[in-house]
């Protein structure tokens, strides 16, 4: 006897207060959440793809686009100016660009070092080949950084036949690149969530349609149009969300293997010809910028609030129709 | 309680209303709190615009009409639910909720009105057993008779304890019995204190329960007492 009792308050509670229209059943959210889901997969890849391109700019501009490359000639290659006793043309090079302001970093490349850049050129037997290498300086400059023309000329000065090589340009370049790519990634992501908006008032409209009788009994009794608008967009925003969060669970994936694949390019990490394994994947996602680890799982409330707004604005339009 | 004063209705959509017909033409007539009125007239002749009217699913297009001291034509589209919610509606063909249970369909003004659940069983009960209805309370309304269902839209109307009762055609899908028992119904609404209106074309009805009539002929009031 409890039992039927409890079984019937369940289900008056499931058919009437928790969906008074009968909405569970009417065409229209069924669909709502698969088409949702493959708009939050593209959200979410739209979002990873503007957060990515945000965060390769930031490190080209904070690497790349900070240093300079200077090149001092060997002094076969190059006229010799005299030089105090023991002191070199690199170490003349190196106390100038020392006492510049505007550099915050001198670091001399060892002959080592210069073997593995030549490597990928010369292959492995690059020091056996008795060419005249340059020393090279890597230099690192402030925000504000020095008059670039200012500093060519005194090192010319100093060791003839030295080279001054800015990243600047390029890097300037590639940030535009980044940027551009954020942008464009940003208008995606807006355009999926204006086509969900358009998808959920569709389906929305088809609720309504199908029970429009209800709705107008409501009317009749005295529902408010905030009352029907929120029985619909509750429906709604439960469709949209739960298909937020398929859509999330199926993109999560594909961003950790894009991100693992960036890796290298945004941090010190080595490059791997190998494809990452699924625990280098895992650990990819915890490397995420905390932008888009905050960001991501915003899709499905994301999805929810925009099924119950538009689903909202939808029945009020309607309604409008009625006195 | 209703006061109308030369009150025209069209209908069509906002702008083409002016090349519409008036189904309704300057009707003025009053009708005070706890009244009772039949409404009377031939097929087309307005009755159900009359009470689309009075239950606020139109406005007049001209002339005004005030319904428990609200100005139906100017008031705001936000105060008239409030309105709604203080008059009952009869309809002959019941208009029912078919997905919802008999409880559930009579529960729905109280709800609709904010009523917490743990506060309307009460009531919802109260009013099934005045109408017969305690047994079938958790069936759906399609599973009932005519009269049955009849009395549910009546427990739904009445639910509320409406300042004025409308009722179009409330016996047309009932047998002799079943309406002399919904009259009994509504007399006894009337004699509670709500203003009642029925609307009907079945004069031998109106000959067994007389009362003051308002009748309509082609839109127009040709008939008030």
């Amino acid at each position: 006897m409890a039992r039927r009792a409890t079984r019937a308050v369940a289900a008056r509670l499931a058919t009437s207060r928790l969906d008074g229209l009968g909405l569970r059943h009417a065409p229209g959210w069924r669909v709502l959440p698969l088409i949702v889901a493959g708009m939050a997969f593209l959200a979410a890849l739209a979002l990873a793809g503007a957060q990515g391109a945000a965060e390769l700019g930031r490190h080209w501009q904070q690497g790349a686009g900070a240093t300079l490359t200077v090149q001092i000639p060997r002094p076969a290659a190059a006229p010799t100016p005299p030089v105090a006793q023991g002191e070199t043309r690199r170490d003349r090079v190196l106390t100038l660009l020392r006492g510049t302001p505007g550099i915050s970093g001198v670091r001399p490349l060892a002959e080592a070092e210069l073997s593995d850049l030549l490597r990928p050129w010369l292959g492995t037997h690059a020091e056996q080949l008795a060419l005249p290498l340059p020393a090279v300086v890597a230099v690192t400059i402030t925000t504000d950084g020095p008059d670039l023309p200012a500093l060519a000329a005194r090192l010319e000065a100093a060791a003839p036949g030295t080279l001054t090589e800015s990243h600047g340009p390029w890097v300037r370049r590639l940030g535009l690149l980044a940027r551009s790519l954020r942008l464009c990634a940003l208008a995606a992501l807006g355009l999926v969530a204006a086509v969900a908006a358009g998808i959920i008032v569709v389906a929305t409209r088809a609720a309504l349609a199908s029970r429009r009788e209800v709705v107008e009994i409501l009317h009749g009794l005295g529902a408010t149009d905030f009352y029907v608008a929120d029985r619909f967009a509750r429906r709604a925003s439960r469709a949209a969300g739960l298909g937020g969060m398929v859509g999330l669970a199926l993109a999560v994936p594909v961003v950790a293997v894009l991100a693992a694949l960036a890796a290298p390019f945004v941090s010190t990490l080595p490059i791997e010809a190998a494809l990452p394994s699924p625990a280098e994947l895992a650990a990819s996602l915890a490397r995420l910028p905390p932008t888009l680890l905050w960001s991501l799982p915003a899709v499905p409330v994301s999805a929810a609030m925009i099924g119950y707004v538009a689903a909202q604005l939808a029945v009020r339009a309607w309604l409008r129709r009625l006195p | 309680m209703i006061r109308a004063e030369g009150v025209g209705l069209r209908y069509g959509e906002s702008g083409a209303e002016a090349e519409a017909p008036e189904v309704l033409q300057s009707l003025s007539f009053s009708v005070p709190g706890g009244g009772w009125r039949w409404l009377l007239g031939p097929s087309g002749a307005g009755k159900s615009s009359l009470l689309r009217l009075l239950h606020v699913q139109a406005r007049p297009t001209r002339g005004r009409l005030q319904l428990m001291g609200v100005d139906v034509g100017e008031a705001r589209r936000k105060d008239l639910p409030p309105l709604r919610r203080r008059i009952g509606m009869v309809f002959q063909d019941f208009r029912l909720v078919s997905h919802l249970t008999v409880f559930d369909n009579v529960a729905l003004p109280l709800r609709l009105a904010g009523r917490a659940e743990g506060q309307l069983r009460a009531d919802v009960t109260e009013m099934l057993r005045w109408v017969g209805l305690t047994k079938v309370a958790e069936m759906r309304p399609t599973l009932l008779s005519g009269g049955e269902q009849q009395r549910v839209a009546i427990a739904r109307a009445v639910i509320v304890r409406p300042l004025l009762l409308l009722a179009d055609e409330p016996t047309g899908n009932l047998d002799d019995v079943q309406a002399e028992r919904l009259m009994v119904l509504l007399q006894e609404m009337n004699r509670l204190g709500t203003t009642v209106i029925v609307a009907t074309h079945n004069m031998q009805l109106v000959d067994r329960h007389p009362g003051p009539a308002l009748e309509l002929a082609r839109g127009r009031l040709v008939h008030d007492g």
